[in-house]
Formats: structure tokens, sequence, C-alpha cells
């Protein structure tokens, strides 16, 4: 009888597997810690409504193993780096002697919800900032501190650090006012084919997703969960560095991280992504 | 003597290598088809499997599904199954495909492997750096040919 039961269970968990492999992304739920409920599926923001019914996180698109290891903080391995992140905030640097938290004070209370709404217009310096932008204008010109590499690691951890306090809330980024000719110029480029290849980030992602591509299975291309600690590197990736490979796998030359091309794409993904919860530190391929 | 005999012989393939050969920039569509061989050459289908399989090649099977080329993991799903293919298209229609897909499917996902031309910020391969004058395309004429003289053999 028992033997019966895990047969069948056997069965099944071939037949889920063939499928996902198949196509679909997975129906499933993620909830970190038992505690914080993540909106990986959400209906999709108001621009995107003529070209998706629904957004969805690239969790839905990883394997169960892979998706496990996002529930649980001691499992994920993005979280250390948020670890080495804490102390970084503590830490004062430059000539100023400060460090984040003689500004900021505790990063689990006051960063609460500013990854959800970055990239963001910034009026004092008439341009739209990236979260790491933002991190460097704070080092130079108010700790009197040097700039960090833009996805160097003590920026990516701090990066991470910053939407491990905002997990759960929606990703909600403003596209009108001044920050819209940047959302524009980030559309364009989203629906650009670079490269000998001639793909444009659309080609995959807005008319591939959930299709094989040799084998990887095609997401949506999301970025609420940045950065992501990628099993086939094993560090935390940010967006700009994801984006970077893209282009690059197209046979383009690329655009540098934290160029003004990849701040208006940043701003433009992130939009496509309005309602999803911050996710980051995700687990991905 | 002898060597520089075979010095001139070499010189003299070279020529008539690229002689016959009909450059990227030169090639002439039909409704998206090409009736000539690019090479004047007969393609070999058994190394054009073998285009369309190594990565570093056509990659085909990146986007396609062919059941003959099973042995090759992971076919994806991206581009229309394979099987069939020389039974739905002429071998005009096919090296037109494979020249430049756009021809013919103007929205085609599709790359163009036998093309250099008309490119938005083309890079050096998959370094990420800008193209230089080393940028060709990504496959040879003869390398199209033999995969063209590959796909006539998928029929129905």
């Amino acid at each position: 009888m028992k033997r019966t039961g895990r047969i069948t269970s056997l069965i099944c968990t071939t037949a889920l597997l063939a499928g996902a492999a198949l196509a679909d992304p997975v129906d499933d739920t993620l909830v970190v810690n038992d505690e914080i409920e993540i909106t990986t599926r959400t209906a999709a923001p108001a621009h995107l409504a003529d070209r998706f019914d629904e957004v969805l996180s690239g969790w839905h698109f990883r394997e169960a193993d892979t998706r496990a290891m996002q529930a649980d903080d001691f499992d994920n391995p993005g979280m250390i780096f948020v670890e080495n992140a804490l102390t970084a905030w503590e830490t004062a640097e430059g000539t100023e002697g400060k460090s984040c938290a003689s500004c900021h004070g505790d990063a689990t209370e006051s960063m609460k919800g500013v990854r959800a709404v970055y990239p963001k217009w910034n009026e004092t310096a008439g341009e739209v900032r990236t979260l790491e932008t933002q991190i460097n204008a704070c080092r130079t010109e108010r700790m009197g501190a040097e700039k960090w590499k833009y996805s160097g690691s003590d920026m990516v951890n701090m990066t991470a650090l910053l939407a491990s306090v905002s997990r759960g809330m929606p990703v909600n980024v403003a596209i009108d006012g001044p920050a819209q000719t940047t959302w524009e110029q980030g559309k364009e480029i989203y629906y650009t084919r670079y490269g000998q290849l001639e793909l444009s980030c659309a080609n995959c992602h807005e008319q591939n997703y959930g299709n094989m591509i040799r084998a990887d299975h095609l997401s949506q291309g999301q970025i609420n969960g940045f950065p992501a600690y990628r099993l086939k590197n094993t560090k935390l990736n940010s967006a700009h560095d994801r984006f970077k490979g893209c282009i690059r796998d197209t046979r383009a030359e690329t655009f540098a991280e934290g160029s003004p091309e990849f701040i208006a794409l940043e701003l433009y993904v992130a939009s496509r992504g309005n309602g999803l919860s911050v996710e980051g530190p995700s687990i991905r391929n | 003597m002898k060597r520089s005999i075979f010095t001139v012989s070499l010189i003299c393939a070279a020529l008539s290598a690229s002689a016959a050969e009909v450059a990227p920039t030169d090639v002439k569509f039909t409704d998206g088809a090409i009736a000539d061989s690019l090479t004047g050459v007969a393609g070999d289908p058994v190394a054009g499997r073998d285009v369309l399989g190594d990565r570093a090649l056509g990659n085909c099977v990146a986007c396609h599904q062919i059941t003959d080329m099973s042995d090759v993991p992971f076919h994806g799903e991206i581009g229309p199954m394979l099987d069939g293919a020389g039974s739905r298209w002429s071998e005009a229609d096919l090296r037109g495909i494979v020249v430049n897909a756009k021809m013919m499917f103007p929205e085609s996902l599709m790359p163009s492997f036998y093309r250099t031309d008309g490119y938005t910020r083309p890079g050096n391969a998959f370094t990420g750096e800008a193209a230089d004058s080393t940028f060709g395309p990504l496959l040879t004429a003869q390398q199209v040919e033999d995969v063209v003289a590959y796909l006539v053999t998928l029929k129905e």
C-alpha cells in the first residue's frame, strides 16, 4: 500500500516536472520565513495591459529546489551578503566621518519601501537615479567617501540589504511627470533589436516567456527580485549586470553599468513589474 | 621548385574559391528565396547537421526542435519545428531563410546567418565589445550550403 502510494507520487512528480520543463510558469506561492508574503503574480500595470494580462516574477520559472531556497533566509545565500552590508551600514567612512547609519539610523526600519520606488526622479540633480546612483551620491556628497564600483560587491551587498527590508512591498516606480522622458527612452531600448542576432528584450521576455531557449526557461525578465543570487556564478548580480549579459548575448556592443541607457532601461523594466513584490535578494539560475 | 608550385596552386585554389563565392552583400533574393548556391559547391548534409547542433556555429536547436537530432540535448521552442521542413520548403526557400529569414518573414526572430550589414550596435562575437574589422557573417557560405543540404533531407 505504502509502496503504491510512493510510486503514484513519483509518477505525479514526474508528470509535474515534465509539464514544467515544457512551458508554463509553475503555480506556487512564496512566503519568506513563514512571514513575508510575496506577490509573485498580479494583474499587469495599466501601461502594459495591451501586452500582458498578468505579470509574473522570475521565481515562477525556476525549479522547485531553487524556489524553496528563497523561502527561508537561512537557505538563501544572498542573505550572507545582506549581513555584510549591515556591517558596512554602521561603518564610518570618508572625510566627514559618517556612516550610512549616521543619517539614516536603523536600515531595517528607515529604509523600508525605498527599493520599491527606485529608479526615481531626483529633483535637485535633475535626473532619474537608481539606488546605486543614489548610494554613490550619499557617499561622495554626504560622507566625503569614494564612489563604489557600480556593480562591485560593496554596492550589490548594500542594494541587497535595501531590497531585503522592502520585501513584500509592491514595486511602484513613477513613470509620469519628470521621469517620463527617461521611461520612454527605456521603452525604446526594450523594443530595439540589438546585435548581430537582432534580439530585443521583448523578443524573448514578452513574446516567448514560458518557452525554452536551448536549456533556459525564459521568464518575463522582471527585475523585482534583484539583486539576484545566481546559482550560475554563485554571487549577487545587479540588474545592470544582467542587462549587460543579455545584450552581450545578442552579439551586440553592450552598454555600461550605470550608463544613461541602462538607467532608463531599469526604470522601464521595473515599471513592467509595478505591483509585484520586492523580492531581492532572490535566487535564480 | 616543388615548393613554389605548391604555393602557386594554393593561391589558385584560394582565388577560385573566392571567385565562385557570393559575398554577403551581393546575395540576390526572389520573394525571400535564393535560387543559386552561394558557392557552387554541393552542400554536405552531414556537415550541415553538425552546424545545426553546434552552439558555436548555427546553434539552430536553441530555438527549433528536430526529431532527427534527438541525440543533441535541449531543443528550444522559439521557432517552428523543423521536421518536414524539406517537404514544406524548396531548397531555394530554405537558402533564403537561413541567409536572412526577414526577407520572407519581416517580423521573424531568426538571426540572419549570412549577412553583414544593417545591424544596431553590432558586437565582436560574445565579448560585449564593438564589432571590429574581423566582423563577418555568422556562418560561411559553405556552411550555409551544408545546412540547406541537411534541411532538404527533413521530409514528412
